[in-house]
């Protein structure tokens, strides 16, 4: 499988999520040739199959969510191998995510939380579930005992790339069905301009440390000079050049950012506690393996 | 540090405008403090400066840090020429900006086939869709519909068959400015306008002339091959100036005493008054043609040479078919007479002929305008189709 990614080339690989993914990955590819980068990509259903790609060699870079990335960084630990995020995107730093209640529900601290039912999104979103999980566990509140759990399994294997599940979260709070939800702190600006909550009917309950999203990850093996051009071109797309502004806008970001690790620790302590990767990893390794042998 | 006061307005009600307003003032690398009283203010502005691109400090008050990434977007955008006076040139990267507005960078150039002003522009085309504006009129309110109009048979087909025959020139007369002006830049918005609002007239006379056709008969008359070749050559003319000079020039300007002959001479009062109100309209079409043309001469000395070829050429095109037809020509004859009576056709048939000679007079007075000699304008008037339009 290897041997399909020419030398010089990156196949990079991404989650369609979103038929404007397409669009995304076309218009970089079509820079990319501009630049004389050979560029391709290669789209899977989930990121999963993603990551497990990227380790069978289908492509050398991976655009991953958070918890891809964590996948890709606990899968590489267990096979002997390395993983490292090499670009991210502005708008991925410092994100938080905010539980929030009715007004006038009573419930106005953490602690109020206690017995209620919350509504989260899909089970892999870092930002609608495993991050505020985690973080309620820290607060001393576990899942399940503590309080209800309401999962939105929509999307599931984009790692709530899709907003469907947090919208949901937001409804099930309007209309009754829970006590609370979950959500990024975006969504939460977004569901209220759009009426989703309207303006007044909640109240924030507590909001998460800062936490990273996406990043590029590569393996090691990937030629390094090969690697530090698509870095660099990354790095010098300008919001200022009217050609790559258009890719930047669909892709939501103003400027590349040299890749960092150090913002993913909320989401490693969450699937810790929770085990949300650990049977996967154990099929991944045991295939990967298979695959090195 | 520079403070903007949000009150009680949370962003997601449109404070971001109270912020967004304080940055542009400050300058890059300026820290605002954000006060106000949402308790989501400082979780909101997090996300907002975030998605923008700004630095954010969580206070409290939390602190918006100015960057230029979001001014990035006005770099390079151009001017769309000025606003009071269009460009030579109008250049397809402008797309279909208001003239004189800024233009982001990058857009997808939108091609007009017609961008060069001296091929197209007109210092009167304002002053002209100013006072067309200003004349439109209503089909239901500005005509008498209940006017009595009892008229002998024959007279009233008479007037049926030049309806009809009206309303397949006006619809050549609608669909020719109308396919130019979806071809003109917009940047000359005063000739999209011109243009635009000529469609419309076009439209009303199509409405009153049908409605008479109608007005006592179940279908309009006769629809000749004849007749419909010569609009043929009409709609065939790709030159913006040519198929202006043919159809407004000369085209136009013959109707226009067509039309003044049915507001004499239409024996009811209907027909006078919807050939009197179309009249005034086609003036104005003329008056446009004829600007436009005669800017576009004094810049192209080879135009006068093409106009006249076009004429020689749709002559040519046009001389083995019927010209205007026998039921259009002997209509005119007895809705001019009004009877039956020799005597009162023999007037109608007078009156024909001086019809026929006023719209050569007025051809030639205009092909003079555009600055043919004397014999020029004498040889292409009599060269001109013989359907009138
Ligand atoms: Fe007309
Ligand atoms: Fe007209």
């Amino acid at each position: 499988m290897r041997d399909q990614i020419k030398p010089n080339q990156i196949v990079l690989g991404a989650v369609a999520y979103d038929p404007k993914v397409v669009t995304i990955w076309e218009g970089f590819k079509a820079y990319f040739a501009d630049q004389d980068l050979g560029f391709d990509y290669v789209l899977f259903s989930n990121y999963e199959r993603q990551v497990q790609a990227h380790f069978d060699g289908v492509c050398n870079v991976a655009w991953n969510s958070p918890l891809a990335w964590l996948e890709a960084e606990r899968l590489a630990a267990r096979v002997g191998r390395k993983a490292r995020a090499v670009a991210m995107r502005d708008t991925d730093c410092d994100l938080t995510s905010v539980v929030v209640a009715r007004a006038g529900s009573g419930i106005e601290r953490v602690e109020d939380l206690r017995g209620k039912t919350i509504a989260f999104g899909a089970s892999d979103s870092p930002q609608a579930t495993l991050i505020p999980l985690g973080w309620l566990a820290s607060q001393g509140l576990e899942p399940g005992r503590d309080f209800n759990v309401v999962k939105h399994e929509i999307a599931v294997g984009m790692h709530g790339d899709h907003v469907g599940g947090e919208r949901h979260a937001a409804r099930d709070l309007v209309e009754a069905r829970v006590d609370a939800a979950a959500m990024i702190d975006a969504n939460h600006l977004a569901f209220g301009a759009d009426g989703t909550l309207p303006t007044g009917s909640t109240v924030i309950v507590g909001q998460t440390p800062t936490y990273d999203h996406c990043n590029f990850t590569v393996l090691d093996g990937i030629d390094a000079a090969l690697l530090d051009r698509f870095v660099n071109l990354l790095l010098g797309q300008s919001f200022e050049d009217p050609l790559v502004r258009p890719l930047l806008e669909l892709e939501g970001l103003k400027k590349w950012l040299p890749g960092r690790t150090s913002g993913y620790a909320l989401l490693d302590d969450a699937i810790t506690r929770l085990g949300t990767i650990n049977a996967w990893l154990d099929t991944a390794s045991a295939n990967s393996d298979g695959q090195s042998s | 540090m520079r403070t903007v006061d949000l009150g009680a307005l949370g962003l997601d009600r449109g404070a971001h405008l109270l912020v967004r307003h304080a940055l542009a003032k400050a300058e890059v690398g300026a820290r605002v403090q954000v006060r106000g009283s949402d308790p989501a203010l400082a979780i909101h502005l997090r996300a907002w400066a975030r998605a923008r691109g700004h630095g954010f400090e969580p206070g409290p008050p939390p602190i918006v840090i100015r960057t230029s990434l979001e001014d990035g977007r006005w770099c390079g955008a151009v001017a769309a020429g000025h606003a009071a006076r269009p460009s030579e040139q109008a250049s397809a990267s402008w797309g279909l900006a208001a003239r004189g507005a800024r233009v982001e960078a990058g857009l997808v150039p939108l091609e007009f086939p017609l961008a060069t002003r001296d091929e197209i522009w007109t210092d009167d085309a304002a002053r002209l869709y100013a006072r067309a504006a200003a004349a439109q009129w209503d089909p239901e309110t500005a005509i008498n519909w209940a006017a009595s109009c009892e008229l002998p048979d024959a007279v009233e087909d008479a007037v049926v068959q030049v309806m009809t025959y009206l309303i397949e020139n006006e619809v050549a007369a609608l669909i020719i400015p109308a396919r130019f002006l979806a071809r003109i830049h917009p940047h000359f918005r005063e000739i999209l306008q011109v243009l635009a609002i000529q469609a419309a007239d076009e439209a009303r006379h199509i409405e009153v002339f049908t409605r008479r056709a109608l007005l006592k008969r179940d279908a309009p008359g006769l629809s000749t091959v004849g007749g419909q070749s010569s609009l043929r050559t009409l709609l065939e003319e790709p030159d913006f100036a040519l198929a202006s000079f043919l159809l407004s020039v000369l085209g136009e300007g013959s109707f226009l005493s067509l039309l003044w002959f049915l507001a004499e001479h239409g024996p009811d009062p209907i027909t006078r008054q919807i050939t009197t109100l179309a009249a005034q309209d086609e003036a104005r079409h003329v008056a446009f043609g004829l600007s436009h043309l005669q800017q576009h001469a004094a810049r192209e000395p080879g135009l006068r040479a093409r106009m006249a070829n076009a004429v020689e050429q749709r002559f040519s095109a046009l001389q083995h078919t019927a010209g205007l037809n026998e039921e259009v020509f002997d209509a005119l004859v007895l809705l001019a007479a009004g009877s039956w009576e020799p005597e009162a056709i023999a007037r109608g048939f007078d009156a024909v002929v001086a019809l026929r000679q006023d719209m050569d007079r007025g051809r030639r007075t205009r092909l003079a305008r555009l600055g043919f000699d004397a014999e020029a304008a004498e040889r292409l008037s009599s060269l001109h189709t013989r359907n009138f339009m």
